[in-house]
């Protein structure tokens, strides 16, 4: 019998992704389509006195200007502005009054016949605006750090744990320590796709909307909250997504543009952001982090402070897990860990690939790299010594923790046992060369979700669930774990996603789309087998008479007897004498919560960096890097393998390159274009390679999986960061590190 | 993007006639600079004239034993065409540090020659610029300037303040090779010294270069001296490729019985214009190669470079980068 889990199975979207069947938000075709051009706030506070849109309205085939003051009532209440993923305050409102919050801030929407003359007709509109002082600059305004407002979103994100022992005394007792201030830069998602929504006005006032969304439901709930209408009103796709990285969590402000203008003007309408308007919109917050080890001369840590400030709006709270990571890595006694916000003049931060994680474990991860320095011990020896199998914060044992394994096979792979201790020691005319290593983490998380299965009349299985495929190999792992729940060949198997009809599913993110839907997906077509094996004993003189669903196994499309396999029914049998229908089953999966309650569940990685810096110019090149992933079962060795290269490209990206800059004359991102906003180019990446360790985990899920989207990405910044120390003798502590930090 | 006619002359008078007779007129080749500051609201032409029909694509042989480098031929064919590889190949190695395989497959000699600054604060409509707007102040001077220019720069009255960089490579290279660029306009053609093409900001830094209203780039040509031997282009900047020049350094010598005989070095990346010193490059003259000292022209070079904060990382990258580019092509470095 031929199975697919486990196996190298190439993308089932692949063909059309590349043949350009594969449609986007911005591509549907709709007749009588008219194009929505968004007007971006120059300013980052004040108040709009006046906007003039007479001259744009009298070209011919400029149809409106929406602007606050022709914003149609909207829903009243904060909570109906609140998407699923919405942090504690008050969202964001487009077009709601004349108070400009944050530079780029949508204030105007011109909607024109063709795009051209929207885009022509908004240069025409003019602006004034009476200016307040703005409060962007950061570390400027750290003395109003708070403590965030604790919400909804504190049950997926807890606050930092509470202290551990008695930090103060055993630090100052610890004969040896190291102490470090880590700051990042804002970074935007930055994906191929722009945002867009096309919104198409069905009959009857319903709308259909192809909206680019890692939650087809999330914006279905969005719009039918803010204007009022009933889900069945409101439909909302997004087959395609051409990368998100977190963007699509949240509904971005086109979706509401569009709809309002669909709604007002009655006729279909497309709005999309241009590259620019990419930059005016969450992002990765700027974070300032303080870190103290002590530890004995032996390499024992004892006592740790990590406290980390973060940039937010002043409108909501965004947090993220940046603190908490210490007590799951490493058996601290003494631990204080304090997490606060700066409310600043921005636009609320959003998730961006492992929020928090790829902010706090490299900072702690330089740190111990620091530390294994001073104490004169091996780096990959010092995480051993300080090793542990228990999440201290929440005092649990690890469902399964292969990290060790992470260590040993990655350090084998690249050679680490070759590593001249010495900082400056190998180089190569002007070029010196460093090699770093670095722990990574992330949480393994499950949610409840749906799936539909269904035999059709053809005898092919159609599987669905509302989520998102953002490029990570969701389509593909879902195909094939239908296929071999039901034992059919994967040609015959479909699975569709992206489509708020579907049934229910939460936002794509997190790494827990494989385990929260591929749950979802095996037990719905469990059930649909159970059914069809129901409905098979059933058939006039069934060899299933006298059999139990234990006696029996699904295969080659077939349920044969188990102890004779030649005793079969085909599927396609069974559905034939349906009268003609198909045979479905919906089904929900949720976590066992009272299982999963006894144990800390992550996925684990360790990465192994070599970089070349020129000594003269401080240019640093990876060269080589091996990351080691304890990621659980690996349901597809080929699209995990991506999206691990797609986490250490990233890495390299976030150490190296990537920043979005504030100018605070202003209060706006300068660099907001792809030339310079960069990130890796083809020639930046060289030799990446990726091993998934064994790891066996019966608890975590019924897949054992742990996820992959966040993994890859978590050690390679600070495996970056200490091999250039290794290389240089520089500790930077602020990322990305460009060439004039090393000069 | 405003609307504007198209027309496409099939010889140079008309179009020259027709540029001149319409206002708001701009000249359009490749189009890779000038289509995405269309889009941007940067340059609003009223009129483009395009030229690709004019039969300015060949390289030829000239008098004087150069090469005449037609405007309209793409970066590409030039960067691989023989004779360029051959006999100038720092100008070789300059054009193909710069952009992508797909922009110079586009980009024209003649457009490189043109384009405009990367400057932040030029491409964004929501901020002063002199260069876009003149008189409304310059956002770099007390903003985000990492990219910015350290020599040559116009700081002294807000009006007219600029610290934008030319972006080009290609540029260095024709800079340091001393070029002589041929347009031809009303009157007539006439030739312009590579360094006087383009100009620092001075009191006007809305214009980017000497040319007049009118006047078409029909050539570049190359003087007899290429420098084959001994020459080194590096380019230092935030990523491996596509990505403009924090500093650039072109070096071009001529050795003799280990002895410099002629040396040009050219900087991209720090002023408004390839920046030469001829006093400083005069410093290597008659020295021999082993004991040359290389740093005391770096620190001559960039004699009076001032930082606004952000860039000021330069100075030093500058001269450490003219040492090195000294060394390689004084072969005292091995080129990567």
């Amino acid at each position: 019998m031929i199975t697919y889990v486990g196996k190298p199975v190439n993308r089932v979207d692949g063909v059309a992704k590349v043949t350009g069947k594969a449609k986007y938000a911005a591509e549907y075709k709709v007749p009588d389509l008219v194009h929505g051009w968004v007007i971006s706030s120059e300013i980052a506070k004040g108040t709009i006195t006046r906007i003039q849109t007479d001259e744009a309205l009298q070209l011919p085939g400029v149809i409106q200007v929406f602007t606050h003051e022709n914003r149609p009532d909207l829903a009243w209440f904060d909570l109906s502005y609140k998407d699923q993923d919405a942090p504690p305050g008050s969202p964001f409102r487009p077009l709601r009054d004349a108070e400009i919050k944050f530079s780029g801030q949508p204030i105007a929407l011109v909607v024109a016949e063709t795009l051209e003359l929207a885009r022509y007709a908004a240069s025409l509109i003019r602006v004034e605006y009476e200016v307040e002082n703005h409060e962007t600059e950061f570390e400027a305004h750290l003395s109003r750090a708070r403590d965030p407002k604790l919400g909804l979103a504190s049950l997926l994100k807890p606050p930092p744990p509470k202290p551990r022992g008695n930090f103060d005394e055993a630090f100052a007792a610890a004969p040896v320590q190291v102490s470090g201030e880590y700051v990042h830069s804002a970074e935007h998602h930055n994906p191929m796709e722009m945002f867009a929504s096309t919104v198409v006005y069905e009959k009857n006032d319903k709308l259909t909307i192809y909206d680019k969304t890692q939650g087809a439901q999330n914006s279905q709930l969005y719009v039918s909250q803010v204007f009022g209408l009933s889900f069945k009103d409101v439909r909302v796709i997004s087959s395609y997504i051409g990368g998100a990285f977190g963007s699509g969590l949240r509904p971005q402000y086109q979706l509401f543009l569009a709809v309002l203008a669909a709604r007002e003007l009655r006729r279909s309408v497309r709005v999309s952001l241009t590259r620019q308007q990419m930059f005016t919109f969450g992002h990765r917050p700027v974070t300032i982090q303080d870190i103290k080890l002590g530890a004995s001369e032996d390499g024992t840590i004892t006592a740790i402070r990590h406290d980390a400030f973060a940039e937010t709006s002043r409108f909501e709270d965004y947090t993220e897990i940046v603190v908490n990571w210490s007590g799951m890595l490493y058996p601290i006694p003494n631990s204080k860990l304090t997490y606060k916000l700066v409310p600043l003049d921005v636009f609320t931060p959003l998730d961006m690939r492992a929020p928090g994680g790829v902010t706090g474990v490299p900072a702690l991860e330089c740190a111990i790299d620091e530390l294994a320095f001073k104490l004169g011990i091996d780096p990959v020896e010092l995480r051993l010594k300080n090793y542990t199998d228990r999440d201290m914060d929440a005092d649990l044992p690890y469902s399964s923790k292969e990290l060790r394994e992470c260590f040993r096979q990655g350090a084998e792979r690249f050679g680490w046992a070759n590593r001249n201790p010495q900082p400056r020691s190998t180089r190569r005319g002007h070029t010196l060369i460093g090699w770093g290593m670095a722990t990574g983490i992330w949480d393994a998380t499950q949610g409840p979700a749906r799936a539909e299965a269904v035999l059709t009349v053809n005898g092919k299985l159609r599987v669905s669930s509302a989520t998102a495929d953002i490029g990570t190999g969701t389509y593909t792992i879902m195909t094939q774990i239908a296929a071999d729940t039901l034992g059919m060949p994967i040609a015959d198997v479909l699975f569709k996603l992206g489509d708020s009809d579907m049934p229910l599913a939460p936002i794509e993110g997190g790494s827990w789309t494989a385990a929260t839907v591929g749950s979802a997906v095996k037990v719905a077509c469990e059930e649909l087998g159970k059914k069809l094996f129901k409905m098979a004993r059933k058939m006039k003189n069934s060899p299933f008479a006298r059999a139990n669903l234990d006696d029996v196994l699904f295969a080659d499309a077939h349920i044969r007897l188990k102890s004779d396999p030649s005793v079969a029914v085909s599927l396609r049998e069974i559905v034939d004498q349906n009268g003609g229908h198909a045979v479905s089953e919906t089904s929900t999966s949720t976590p066992n919560f009272l299982k999963l309650r006894k144990y800390a569940r992550s996925a684990h990685s360790a990465a192994f960096v070599e970089v070349e810096v020129d000594e003269d110019f401080g240019t640093v090149r990876v060269t080589r890097a091996v990351t080691a992933v304890a990621g659980g079962r690996i349901l597809n060795p080929k699209t995990a393998r991506s999206q691990i290269l797609g986490g250490m490209v990233w890495g390299i990206s976030k150490a190296l390159e990537e920043e979005s800059v504030l100018d605070h004359q202003f209060g706006r991102f300068m660099n907001h274009s792809l030339a310079e906003y960069h990130v890796p180019v083809n020639a930046d990446i060289q030799n990446l390679d990726v091993i998934f360790v064994d790891e066996t985990d019966t608890i975590v899920n019924p897949l054992g999986v742990k996820g992959l989207g966040e993994i890859g990405i978590v050690a390679m910044p600070a495996a970056i960061a200490n091999a250039v120390f290794h290389a240089t003798g520089k500790r930077i502590r602020n990322l990305p590190i460009t060439l004039d930090k090393l000069l | 993007m405003t609307n504007f006619s198209y027309f496409r002359p099939g010889d140079l008078n008309s179009a020259i006639g027709d540029l001149i007779t319409h206002e708001g007129a701009k000249f359009i080749a490749g189009g890779t600079n000038l289509l995405d500051l269309m889009k941007e609201n940067v340059e609003r032409p009223a009129r483009l004239v395009d030229i690709n029909q004019l039969s300015f694509n060949s390289i030829e042989e000239t008098e004087g034993g150069g090469l005449r480098l037609g405007a309209l031929m793409t970066n590409a064919d030039t960067a691989y065409h023989e004779n360029v590889q051959n006999r100038y190949p720092l100008l070789s190695h300059a054009i193909l540090a710069g952009a992508s395989a797909q922009l110079r497959n586009m980009a024209t000699n003649g457009g490189n020659l043109f384009q405009r600054t990367r400057c932040y604060y030029f491409y964004d409509l929501a901020t002063p610029c002199n260069k876009r707007e003149p008189g409304s102040g310059c956002g770099a001077i007390r903003g985000f300037n990492r990219i910015h220019a350290i020599l040559g720069t116009s700081d002294q009255k807000p009006e007219t303040a600029c610290i934008a960089t030319h972006p080009s490579d290609m540029c260095v290279a024709l800079a340091a090779l001393d070029a002589v660029v041929r347009v031809t306009g009303l009157a007539g053609e006439r030739t312009i010294p590579f360094a006087d093409f383009h100009r620092l900001p001075g009191d006007e830094p809305w214009r980017d270069n000497t040319i007049n209203p009118g006047e078409l780039v029909t050539a570049i040509d190359l003087p007899a001296k290429g420098f084959p031997q001994y020459y080194a282009y590096i380019k230092l900047r935030d990523r491996a490729s596509y990505a403009f020049a924090l500093v650039s350094v072109a070096v071009a010598l001529e050795i003799e019985n280990n002895r410099i005989t002629d040396a040009r070095i050219a900087l991209g990346g720090v002023a408004h214009k390839p920046w030469r010193k001829p006093d400083a490059e005069a410093m290597l003259i008659g020295q021999a190669v082993s004991v040359a000292d290389f740093q005391s022209v770096a620190e001559a070079l960039t004699e009076g470079a001032k930082g606004y904060g952000h860039n000021t990382f330069k100075i030093e990258l500058a001269k450490r980068a003219i040492v090195r580019a000294l060394q390689q092509a004084a072969k005292l470095e091995p080129t990567p």
